[in-house]
């Protein structure tokens, strides 16, 4: 293995460590170096670890605790050229209070919007605790000058978003310029200020498992608060196996350097059951640290409702239906 | 493990099974008594309860099974083949129709949780009678001439790891080249073997085509010593194989054994570290490690030592054991307590001789038997954890430094069943694979069983294969 490949120090007990990997981002080689000295993922065992974990049996308590869970960690998220300022504040009210027959529903993390509607949902979600987050950096094909993407992320700041979700440039990635891609989320970070930033792969882009351990290395070494799959707007978007090889990337990280990064799937989880399969991921893989809003997210918009459903069920036994939840 | 997401016990149901209080020998298509009335009780090694009374076979029904099975012998064998794949087809679907019942019938039985049960045994049990229904009618292009015949009456002994699937393993080539069977579970499980018994009843097989004696190991030897057997087959231990070669020596008996292992499990520095991580796990603590293609031995590459053993003692953390009904319990119980006692005592060897035990921690059960999932390292070539089969959830790890040290220790071993070899280099799988002297290895997984895949050992692990084209062999004239 090379020099530069993390290997954990098996005496360190975790949150421990202290590494330093400054000299990985030194120059493009070394970072080429460093990302690919990276252990393998072999992909017939990542995706077999995941399915057998999807093979969990969450019942009763343990079910009501992971739907209350997973609730308040959804970036409850609406990205449509069609947005207005009233889909928008419904969508809010929706955040606030997901459940109008159940005042004991937890709140979801945040509400995510385009910059332009960031403001509107700042305003509407004013004292509520529930975060404003921002896609920003030309989302989501993330193709234009910085100068452009640093103005998208300026925009969002000052219209009141507390968290930024960048994209990275796939088309730098792919042909290798990683300190592009370093750079370029490093200078995002800096225009953050105290928002949190989420730096979204586009998993589906990077196609590999090799590709996306190194897009998580990186994107942690630049400084991301969050390491994110994917805009929702690809064919293939979170999915069970991507999720657990950034969970292990978090866990990893963390015993290296002490650092602890969130992890937030995007797209294509609907049902409960879903939800509840990628919380056991973050159980079994990060561990209970990571099961809180602020280091776990769900990037999803129609999730709420089968969580709702769900709950309400739980409560009373019975299935009521989805004219019993609200359609915003 | 306590964690603010404490997953809610989530048992499969038991009413899904129905245990008859007692259960007779399975004979000329009938259930009936021993000759001598004799019985024995068979336990949950889980809770220690007991299921149920079983028949326990002497010679005398020993003989009464054989000359059913030679009766039915010439109107079974005469069949043809497609006619033979329609009875097996037919098994296969009642299986899956079963599935859930016979999963939790063995998982009551073993102690095995239910999660390998569901999606591992019954699987592949169904898979095996799917496959071999498949070569039925059509031996002529299995490579041994045109019409190959089958050799007669097989009396097949198997043991109690996985009874229902080694019981496939066997019955299913059988009947499919023509052979009838007199089959011997082990007396600490002799349930499902009984339940199929049903099963071949349901199917409508011919009456003697298949016989089930539950009983000990005397019942077994009298099988194979049966002068009306044709072919031997026996899964076990190293012991008994020896012991069924002398008494058949001299005989035209035709066998297979399939014995101990001691299976390496090879990871190279440039392994996908998580997944060697999950191989490991799989490789040794699969079934509580009582599997003889278990990957007890893990040799490491001493530049990766430290980082593999805290991945595999943090991943080892996290391994729910109890109550094998559970859905998710990982880890279920030692199928009995002569089983525990010989698993504690070699590991009671491993720590006077000094290797270094760590164990998962994990709270065991007050009832049945149990034993928390184990490794030991600054183990050496020397220690007996290193060269005798556990048959636990034991695992040994030594390190090497080269690819040829690695083959060289994996090779020093009495037994050759299985190995495994993590790399992501290509080149490496095919060479070190070239020179492992083990009848099954495994790159990148381990533990992954098919029936279009043939099995067997190499040196004291046994001879002959069983599964794939390969395993019509051991029960074709040729």
């Amino acid at each position: 293995m090379p020099t530069t490949a993390p290997s954990p120090e098996p005496s360190a007990p975790s949150g421990q460590g202290g590494t330093s990997f400054a000299d990985a981002t030194a120059s493009d080689s070394a970072l080429r170096r460093f990302l690919h000295g990276l252990p393998g993922v072999d992909t017939v065992g990542l995706e077999a670890r995941a399915a057998s974990l999807g093979t969990r049996s969450i019942k009763t308590t343990a079910k009501a605790y992971a739907i209350d869970l997973a609730i308040s960690m959804i970036d409850l998220t609406t990205l449509e050229g069609a947005d207005t300022p009233g889909k928008v504040r419904a969508l809010a009210a929706k955040a606030v209070n997901p459940d109008p027959t159940d005042r004991t529903t937890p709140r979801t993390a945040a509400v995510c919007v385009y910059p332009d509607m960031a403001a509107t949902a700042a305003a509407a979600l004013a004292g509520s605790g529930v975060k404003v987050a921002s896609v920003a950096t030309a989302f989501p094909a993330g193709r234009a000058a910085l100068e452009v993407k640093l103005a998208d992320v300026r925009d969002a700041v000052a219209a009141g978003a507390d968290e930024i979700d960048m994209v990275i440039d796939r088309g730098a990635f792919l042909s290798g310029r990683y300190l592009k891609v370093h750079e370029e989320i490093v200078a995002v970070k800096a225009e953050c200020g105290s928002a949190r930033l989420k730096v979204i792969f586009e998993t589906g882009e990077l196609s590999t498992y090799d590709n996306i351990r190194r897009a998580s290395w990186l994107g942690m070494l630049a400084g991301a608060d969050f390491i994110k799959t994917s805009t929702g707007k690809v064919g293939t978007n979170a999915t069970p196996a991507n999720t657990l090889l950034m969970l292990e990337a978090v866990r990893d990280f963390r015993e290296q350097t002490g650092v602890q990064i969130g992890v937030k799937p995007a797209g294509g989880i609907r049902t409960s059951k879903d939800a509840i399969k990628f919380l056991v991921l973050v159980n079994e893989t990060a561990g209970e640290d990571w099961l809180d809003n602020h280091w776990f997210r769900f990037g999803a918009s129609s999730l709420l409702n089968d969580l709702l459903m769900q709950r309400q069920k739980l409560s009373t036994g019975r299935y009521s239906g989805p004219d019993y939840v609200t359609v915003d | 493990m306590a964690s603010a997401f404490d997953y809610a016990p989530a048992p499969e149901s038991r009413s899904v099974v129905d245990i008859a209080p007692s259960y007779g020998l399975f004979i000329d298509g009938e259930f009936t008594d021993a000759a001598d009335g004799k019985v024995f009780k068979t336990v949950s090694p889980s809770t220690e309860e007991v299921l149920s009374e079983v028949a326990r076979a002497g010679t005398e029904d020993v003989d009464r099974a054989v000359k059913a099975a030679r009766r039915a012998f010439e109107k079974w064998s005469a069949l043809p083949g497609s006619e033979r794949a329609k009875y097996l087809f037919r098994i296969a679907r009642i299986i899956q129709e079963r599935s859930r019942e016979l999963a939790v019938l063995e998982t009551l039985d073993n102690g095995k949780p239910i999660k390998e049960t569901r999606d591992a045994d019954l699987p592949l049990v169904a898979a095996h009678f799917f496959y071999y229904a498949g070569w039925a009618d059509k031996l002529d292009h299995a490579g041994y001439g045109q019409n190959p015949r089958p050799l007669g009456v097989a009396g097949q002994v198997i043991p109690w790891n996985f009874p229902l699937l080694m019981l496939a393993w066997k019955i299913a080539p059988a009947l499919a080249t023509g052979n009838t069977v007199v089959l011997k579970p082990a007396e600490t499980t002799p349930l499902s073997a009984l339940f199929f018994a049903d099963i071949c009843r349901q199917a409508g097989l011919p009456k003697g085509v298949v016989n089930i004696l539950t009983g000990y190991g005397d019942a077994g030897a009298a099988l194979v010593e049966h002068p009306d057997v044709d072919k031997v087959a026996f899964t076990g231990s190293t012991a008994v194989g020896k012991a069924i070669a002398r008494q058949i020596a001299g005989t035209d008996k035709k066998a297979t054994l399939e014995l101990g292992g001691k299976g390496a499990n090879i990871v190279f520095d440039d392994a996908p570290v998580d997944q060697a991580v999950e191989g490991i796990v799989t490789g040794i603590f699969f079934n509580q490690g009582q599997v003889c293609c278990a990957g007890s031995r893990l040799l490491v590459q001493e530049s990766v030592h430290d980082e593999v053993l805290h991945s595999l003692k943090r991943r080892l953390s996290t391994l729910r054991l109890g109550d094998p009904l559970d859905k998710n319990t990982d880890i279920g119980a030692i199928n009995s307590a002569e089983q525990l006692s010989r698993i504690s005592a070699l590991v009671e060897t491993g720590e006077a001789e000094g290797a270094e035990r760590w164990s998962a921690p994990c709270e065991l059960p007050s009832a049945g038997y149990w034993f928390a999932p184990t490794l030991f390292t600054g183990v050496t070539q020397a220690h007996a954890v290193a060269r005798d089969e556990i048959f636990g959830p034991v695992l040994s790890v030594l390190t090497f430094r080269t690819p040829d040290e690695a083959v060289a220790k994996a090779n020093n071993s009495q037994y050759g069943l299985s190995a495994g070899i993590w790399t992501e280099k290509g080149s490496r799988i095919l060479a070190v694979a070239n020179k492992l002297r083990a009848g099954v290895i495994w790159a990148n997984t381990f533990n992954k069983f098919d029936p279009t895949s043939p099995f067997g050992g190499y040196k004291e692990s046994g001879f002959g294969r069983e599964g794939g084209r390969h395993g019509l062999e051991a029960y074709l004239d040729v």
